[in-house]
């Protein structure tokens, strides 16, 4: 993982390196200290300018990733890098000062906007936290600004969110994500809680934003038929491990790993004659992280696992321009 | 010459009412003109404004929109469990024959659970979490059918066994917080199945649920549709679900039915415009990232409804005439049906496109 450029000559803005978080359980005198692996031992380069997608079930650790990318939680092993820092080794201020560059935009636009502060406010307040501007004129202009950016007239500054419609209010998010002009957004399932008219507004509004302000995004998502049209690449993760990382549309046209593989099967598509009388389906369920299976981590619910699978992690490999972790998938 | 096509065309009509009685005998539900309305502060919220459908015997049958189309209202209507300020205003509900517009609430206690039982989005919060799940389910029988206990717990582990769940022996102890997402929700289609309902309604049954479960959990319902006599009402806004079970389709937008036909139809020739465009927003992996599709605007306030039809504001083909009077429900053949004037030509015949 220590290439630093991509294909296309572009720098990583962010990286996970051998990143680990393990959340602690309340103890118990019989069974003793429970922990929940939620990320175990995940490397990951974040190119500027690209999409990168997060994808896999409930459970799976892509939420906690985002967080730990931001530094929103403390990674219990490894090292996450932004701009080539590691930050860790940053203090107070300079972390203060670098989570201009980093915003989130978060799922459920009922419960992200405080419903006792006008729209105004809200997207004043990453400004005047970071004390961007000396005078309130320059802020109510620059916050109209974005509110035209984002697609709300800007005369509705003295209104409250529940005055708002689920988009609206999205792009209420948006906009307040984009005020300090930061360089990676992290969208963690930010139009699953749209109707999907909804829903294509607000893609095509995070699309044109990418390119008019080279945005960086990292995508956290479990719909596959939004990952395909927004992301460039895609990493599937399975049980708080990767299983599969490479370019959105090679991944969708020959998945290598068999999850992957059963992942984009079980998308109902829109479409009555591709409907199959017999699925190839994925029994059973999530294995618990508190206790993760050994060996490799889908291989309790993998139809072609054999006895390795149960005994060796399987590493991430390189196999034709894709990260791959499965004993089965050579090049 | 004229006169005969026209002694044709009504000799044809005749047919085609004598066919839908014939269909009739065999419909499980039937609402026709149903009106549910809210009657708020503000004013009367027309939440289902004249919804006719019309589900055969053993079909699945989908009903698609966003949300605020008045698609779950709906289900709570025949299960008349509306409460206040809601009121069904008019129209009726037969379920198997009977009328259940009207019916007390003693009468309604026999009826739901036993003909019809609906199952909804969220397990976790429809399932009683002091008791075990195998006494709740069992409470389905012994409410319904003049069984013993042992009895009841046979069939429910009978029941979860067909609902695949593993060990459905020790899992009938199992208390709802125990069970995964997907667990719980075979559990709630073990409860709406035991009696053996008529009609069984699924409120987004499968929302909240991860793709690999949604999928286990749809083939469980087709199966089941299969082997017994249930008719499934199926509440969806998902396009991708209704393509992969439903034999029948209702597209509803703001209280009324817009498009309705079977589904391999619906999907081949679809034809009103707001059907268009929800299939149109749903990102394609054969488009290179270009821009997405959308409906401009968004749902109207039930409270203030446009004038003429309701997608009028929103629909890219909308005429003078669309903003002035609301379209009926013209007739395209092969059983489908539009509201939009674009296809009032081609009522009565079977014009196609």
């Amino acid at each position: 993982m220590n290439n630093t450029l991509n294909h296309d000559g572009a720098k990583v803005l962010a990286a996970a390196e051998n990143v680990v978080k393990e959340f602690k359980l309340s103890g118990n005198i019989r069974r003793g200290q429970m922990v929940v692996h939620a990320v175990t031992d995940v490397s990951l380069n974040i190119y500027e300018g690209e999409t990168l997608a997060m994808v896999g079930e409930s459970g799976c650790g892509k939420s906690t990733m985002g967080r730990l990318i931001l530094r929103l939680l403390e990674p219990t092993a490894g090292t996450v890098r932004f701009e080539g820092r590691d930050l860790a080794e940053l203090g107070e201020e300079e972390l203060r000062h670098l989570r201009k560059k980093m915003q989130i935009i978060f799922q459920d636009p009922y419960a992200s906007l405080n419903p006792r502060m006008t729209v105004a406010q809200i997207i004043a307040e990453p400004l005047n936290t970071h004390q961007i501007y000396g005078s309130q004129k320059e802020t109510e202009a620059r916050v109209k600004e974005l509110m035209k950016k984002v697609g709300i007239r800007p005369e509705f500054t003295n209104r409250y969110p529940h005055q708002f419609s689920g988009g609206q209010r999205q792009r209420i998010g948006i906009a307040r994500a984009l005020a300090l002009n930061p360089k990676l957004i992290v969208c963690d399932e930010p139009v699953s809680a749209l109707d999907v008219s909804i829903q294509a507004q607000i893609l095509n509004l995070l699309h044109d934003l990418q390119k008019e302000m080279g945005l960086t995004y990292l995508f956290i998502s479990h719909d596959l038929s939004v990952v395909r049209y927004i992301s460039d690449r895609i990493c599937v993760m399975f049980l708080g491990k990767i299983c599969e990382v490479g370019p959105t549309e090679e991944i969708f046209r020959a998945p290598k790993h068999p999850y992957t593989r059963f992942l984009l099967e079980a998308v109902p598509k829109p479409n009555p004659h591709l409907r199959k009388e017999q699925k190839a389906f994925l029994t059973g369920e999530m294995p618990s992280p508190v206790k993760p299976p050994a060996g490799c981590r889908f291989h309790t619910r993998c139809p072609l696992a054999v006895q390795r699978c149960s005994q060796e992690v399987p590493v991430l490999r390189n196999i034709e321009g894709r990260q791959v972790a499965c004993h089965l998938v050579t090049a | 010459m004229m006169t005969n096509l026209a002694a044709g065309r009504a000799a044809d009509r005749i047919m085609d009412m004598a066919a839908d009685t014939a269909a009739e005998a065999q419909e499980m539900l039937a609402i026709t003109d149903l009106k549910t309305h809210f009657f708020t502060q503000k004013g009367v919220v027309p939440a289902v404004d004249g919804v006719s459908i019309r589900i055969p015997e053993k079909q699945v049958m989908g009903i698609v929109g966003e949300s605020g189309c008045g698609k779950s209202v709906t289900a709570m209507s025949i299960l008349q469990l509306v409460s206040r300020p809601g009121r069904i205003v008019g129209g009726s509900i037969m379920l198997d024959g009977e009328e259940l517009v009207g019916k007390s609430v003693k009468e309604m206690r026999n009826i739901r659970g036993n003909k019809v039982s609906v199952i909804f989005q969220e397990p976790m919060t429809s399932l009683n979490p002091v008791y075990t799940v195998g006494r709740q389910v069992s409470e389905a029988i012994t409410v319904h059918r003049q069984v013993g206990k042992q009895e009841a717990r046979q069939q429910v582990v009978e029941m979860f066994k067909a609902v695949g769940i593993p060990e459905a022996e020790r899992r009938f102890n199992s208390f709802p917080h125990q069970l995964s997402g997907g667990l719980r929700q075979r559990v709630m289609i073990a409860m709406a199945m035991v009696c053996q309902p008529k009609l069984m309604i699924a409120d987004e049954p499968t929302t909240a649920l991860d793709v690999t479960i949604e999928a286990q959990i749809l083939h469980l319902m087709r199966r089941l549709e299969e082997k017994s006599n249930t008719s499934i009402m199926l509440i969806t806004h998902n396009m991708g679900v209704v393509a992969e079970i439903c034999d029948f389709v209702y597209v509803m937008y703001a209280g009324k039915v817009m498009e309705q036909a079977p589904v391999f139809e619906l999907f081949d020739h679809t034809k009103h415009p707001y059907t268009k465009g929800l299939l149109n927003s749903i990102p394609k992996p054969t488009e290179e990232k270009q821009r997405l599709y959308n409906i401009k605007g968004m749902v109207p306030n039930l409270l203030r409804l446009p004038k003429g039809c309701r997608f009028s504001p929103r629909c890219e083909y909308a005429m003078p005439e669309c903003r002035e009077r609301e379209p009926e429900l013209y007739d395209c053949g092969k059983n489908h049906k539009v509201r939009c004037f674009l296809y009032q030509k081609d009522q009565g015949g079977g014009a196609d496109e």
